[in-house]
């Protein structure tokens, strides 16, 4: 029989050590996934807030219009940016692998489609995560940490409505609308690449690239951001409203909201990909 | 004591309870009741079981010692935090068990002012201000334009409209914060160290603008502070916190003569 107490290296005096090591490993995985339920918990109590928040009187349009600003215009410069460049990266990438199945042709086709299905939502979705996520948190944790939260709450103003549901509403109602602005200039920008090496109409090029395409194909796509819009604004309000411990909990705020919720939009993804498949095939 | 006696004792107690709170209701009666409050942060008991009453243009300033819970009690009074028990009433009306809508209704007639200020710094000195004023009042732009100049001068920043908060040092931060905190003309003013970190002249002309608040509005106020000389000024009645409870209430001459060791130690730095 082979004793651990007589493998090489390995002595009774050991045993203890290993049991406290085994104990404070299960301790800190039972805090880790204690942690994750205790974040959830609170998760689901801040949605309820903004929810009772929201269908109550005022309605707050000055800071949504103004937060429609903040997260639709000057979001749409970096959102055309990364779009144009997945156009031309696709027509770059896809040109040579379609060459060699000799299926040059299809070209179009496999841009226009990668765009609109795929590659246009999720890195709007990623990019105003990003952007958006970041600049929601560190906002709200430095008004959180500076009280100004409370200074809202104290002058009978309810925070969640002002502060929550407004970008919540903003990024549900403009991820969708900065979608189609990257999924247009990457169908351009990937026919300008296209064109560069072998001339082709605009004309014929967008008839080639949405001629199996219907409506479905650019509805659902293009509206499943709205849920991104949901995660990224819940995710980066939540992060923001329960900061805490000063400039370095401001800054833990806005990593945790690009973090969570880049991390959210991958699964719900994943999620709403089965979904379409399955409500539109 | 008899079963009869009791339940006339009971009587009386519950009949003298409602007229207080109908006083209180109707303005007669002290404008902040606080009864049996606790609070503690996980193991920390902060508040035990103080008991204190601030009556209708009265000034109660509040001393102690850092962390004795200050802060908090003023928080707990303006619903920003609820107590573990005890009872909060805010001109009458109990607060701890007010729905949300009703504790927003009470805290329009509480002007707050924060510690640091707390100023929403993407807006300007003159939107500050107007914040409040925008969401509560029908006042008309020009009408508002108007109580934003007076409020402001009041505090002396009428020439500070359009700056940024972040363009304004600590003390004129807290003025513009105390323009804001009385811009609903409300009742009851908490006031969060107002004077701390200013120098002695705008002290002053904050603890000459509580007192005016008080005669010309009726204005009730609690002050909490560590600036016993503004204490001293402005304040009707001076509590001492300690370790969660009240160690000694009365006017600030009396505190300053207690014998009780801790008061003593606590007005020795002044004297």
């Amino acid at each position: 029989m082979n004793d651990n107490s007589t493998a090489p290296g390995w002595t009774r005096a050991d045993a203890p050590q290993s049991a406290a090591l085994t104990q404070s490993a299960l301790t800190s995985l039972w805090r880790t996934f204690n942690g994750f339920l205790e974040w959830f918990g609170e998760l689901g109590i801040f949605v309820w807030q903004v929810m009772r928040a929201a269908v109550r009187r005022p309605f707050e349009g000055r800071e949504l219009i103004r937060q429609l600003d903040e997260v639709g215009s000057k979001s749409l410069p970096l959102v055309a940016l990364a779009g144009s460049a997945i156009g031309a990266v696709l027509a770059l990438e896809t040109r040579h692998s379609l060459i060699q199945f000799g299926a040059k042709s299809m070209l179009p086709a496999a841009i226009v489609f990668s765009i609109i299905h795929e590659t246009g939502p999720v890195v709007t979705g990623l990019v105003i995560s990003g952007r958006v996520g970041a600049g929601i948190g560190a906002e709200l944790g430095s008004m959180k940490v500076t009280e100004q939260i409370d200074a809202i709450e104290a002058s009978g103003v309810n925070p969640y409505k002002l502060l929550a549901f407004t970008r919540i509403l903003a990024c549900i109602l403009v991820l969708p609308l900065l979608t189609l602005a990257a999924d247009f200039c990457g169908v351009v920008v990937g026919w300008i690449a296209d064109t560069i090496a072998e001339p082709i109409s605009f004309h014929k090029f967008i008839h080639a690239g949405f001629a199996g395409t219907s409506f479905n194909d650019f509805l659902a796509p293009t509206f499943r951001t709205a849920v991104f819009g949901l995660i990224i604004g819940t995710v980066a309000s939540f992060q923001g409203m329960r900061s805490e411990g000063g400039t370095e909990g401001v800054g833990r705020s806005a990593t945790s909201s690009v973090v969570l919720s880049s991390l959210f939009v991958i699964l719900a993804d994943v999620i709403l990909v089965k979904l379409i498949l399955v409500f539109f095939p | 004591m008899l079963a009869s006696d009791t339940i006339t004792l009971r009587e009386t107690q519950s009949s003298a309870y409602r007229a207080t709170e109908h006083a209180e209701r109707s303005g007669a009666g002290p404008a902040v009741v606080l009864q049996g409050l606790h609070k503690s942060f996980g193991t920390q008991k902060v508040l035990d079981g103080i008991e204190l009453t601030v009556g209708s243009g009265k000034t109660l300033a509040v001393l102690g010692r850092s962390g004795t819970g200050k802060s908090v009690l003023l928080k707990l009074i303006i619903g920003l935090q609820k107590p573990d028990a005890g009872s909060i009433r805010v001109h009458g009306q109990e607060i701890t068990s007010a729905g949300a809508e009703q504790v927003n209704q009470i805290r329009k007639t509480i002007g707050f002012l924060f510690q640091h200020a707390a100023l929403y710094d993407s807006l300007t000195v003159a939107e500050n201000v107007a914040f409040p004023l925008r969401r509560h009042t029908k006042l008309t732009a020009s009408e508002r334009g108007d109580r934003i100049r007076e409020l402001l001068s009041a505090v002396g920043m009428e020439g500070d409209l359009e700056k940024m908060p972040s363009d304004l040092s600590g003390g004129m931060q807290k003025r513009v914060g105390l323009a804001r905190a009385l811009a609903l003309e409300p009742g009851i003013l908490l006031l969060d160290e107002p004077t701390a970190g200013l120098d002695p002249i705008t002290s002053r002309e904050i603890d000459e603008l509580i007192l005016k608040l008080q005669e010309e509005r009726d204005v009730a106020s609690i002050v909490v502070t560590h600036d016993l000389h503004s204490a001293k000024i402005i304040a009707d009645r001076v509590v001492l916190l300690h370790k969660g409870n009240v160690v000694i209430e009365g006017t600030f001459q009396e505190l300053e003569k207690s014998d009780d060791q801790f008061v003593a130690e606590f007005f020795k730095r002044d004297s």
